[in-house]
């Protein structure tokens, strides 16, 4: 089946929630983006941010760690149904990212995926383009990560 | 220490080289992005990406330590509101070695921050075969000289 016929275009899907430990947040850092706000909750307190937290490229891996656990478990699900669950490869990139706030230390932030277009290419027949928008918000309701990406469906 | 005010339009700053490695595309897929392109090189192969390939989400993650590396980590960055553009042109194979360039595009100050600036970026990185393999454009925040600061 095709991504669109599991989620209907304009259907916001939450894949999981993820905290972000301390820990998580520097072992993140040190490797990509050791900068002092990211690294050392003294050192932040310095900065805009304040305090302690994730690197933006941290909360947007987290998206994908919660798209692929969720379908980790939507997906023998729809199996065991004795349908096949969407084939998707790999993306060309995104647009229109903002990190709206800054993911503290200890915040849980609850990921979603909402397919906007779905279309087959002209090129490949068979392949479709999915269209998607994507957020992550914070334990007190607030929008902290968006942006919109594409997928390609093999159907 | 670079400041706002270093950042003017048309200037270069040079990324990498950074060599990935298969042990390393395999440990941050392992733990974001498990899908079987970025965790076996046959798996990989069997793939329209044609061999162990970094996630895009280790890609970006790559050109953000090349541009801390560069530029980021001797200047006075206030983080980052987002990213306009981000197009994984090409897979990053395990073995492969990234080089690039971050080219600013624009520099305009704050007006909600007084003594912040905003720079837009456009980073490019290449492999070892001059294929392009990630384009991005960004906007950084960074803090401007104090009245008096000498320039760097």
């Amino acid at each position: 089946m095709r991504l669109a016929e599991l989620y209907p275009v304009g259907t916001r899907v939450e894949t999981g929630t993820l905290e972000f430990l301390a820990e998580d947040i520097i072992r993140y850092a040190e490797k990509f983006d050791p900068q002092p706000f990211h690294m050392d909750a003294e050192a932040a307190k310095s900065y805009v941010f304040g305090a302690l937290c994730a690197s933006g490229w941290h909360t947007c891996a987290g998206w994908m760690k919660m798209l692929l656990a969720h379908f980790a478990d939507e997906f023998p699900r729809l199996a065991q149904q004795g349908l096949q669950p969407p084939k998707l490869g790999p993306s060309p990139g995104f647009r229109k990212l903002q990190w709206l706030r800054p993911v503290y230390a200890g915040d849980r932030i609850t990921y979603s995926v909402t397919l906007t277009d779905t279309r087959e290419l002209a090129s490949r027949p068979g392949t479709w383009l999915n269209s998607t928008l994507n957020e992550g918000v914070n334990q007190n309701g607030e929008t902290v990560l968006r942006f919109e990406s594409s997928v390609l469906d093999f159907a | 220490m670079l400041h706002f005010e270093d950042f003017h339009e048309g200037r270069v700053f040079p990324l990498g080289p950074r060599t990935v490695s298969a042990e390393e595309i395999i440990e941050f897929a392992r733990e974001f992005d498990p899908q079987p392109m970025h965790l076996s090189e046959k798996a990989g192969k069997a793939s329209i990406l044609g061999g162990l390939a970094a996630s895009g989400w280790h890609t970006s993650a790559l050109q953000m330590r090349m541009i801390v590396d560069s530029y980021i980590g001797n200047s006075t960055c206030q983080g980052a509101p987002g990213v306009d553009v981000m197009d994984w042109k090409k897979p990053v194979l395990a073995g492969d070695t990234l080089s690039g360039k971050g080219l600013v595009l624009e520099a305009r100050p704050l007006k909600s921050r007084p003594g912040i600036g905003l720079v837009r970026m456009r980073t490019e990185l290449e492999n070892q075969r001059g294929e392009t393999v990630c384009v991005a454009e960004q906007v950084i925040m960074f803090a401007m000289r104090a009245k008096g600061e000498d320039a760097a």
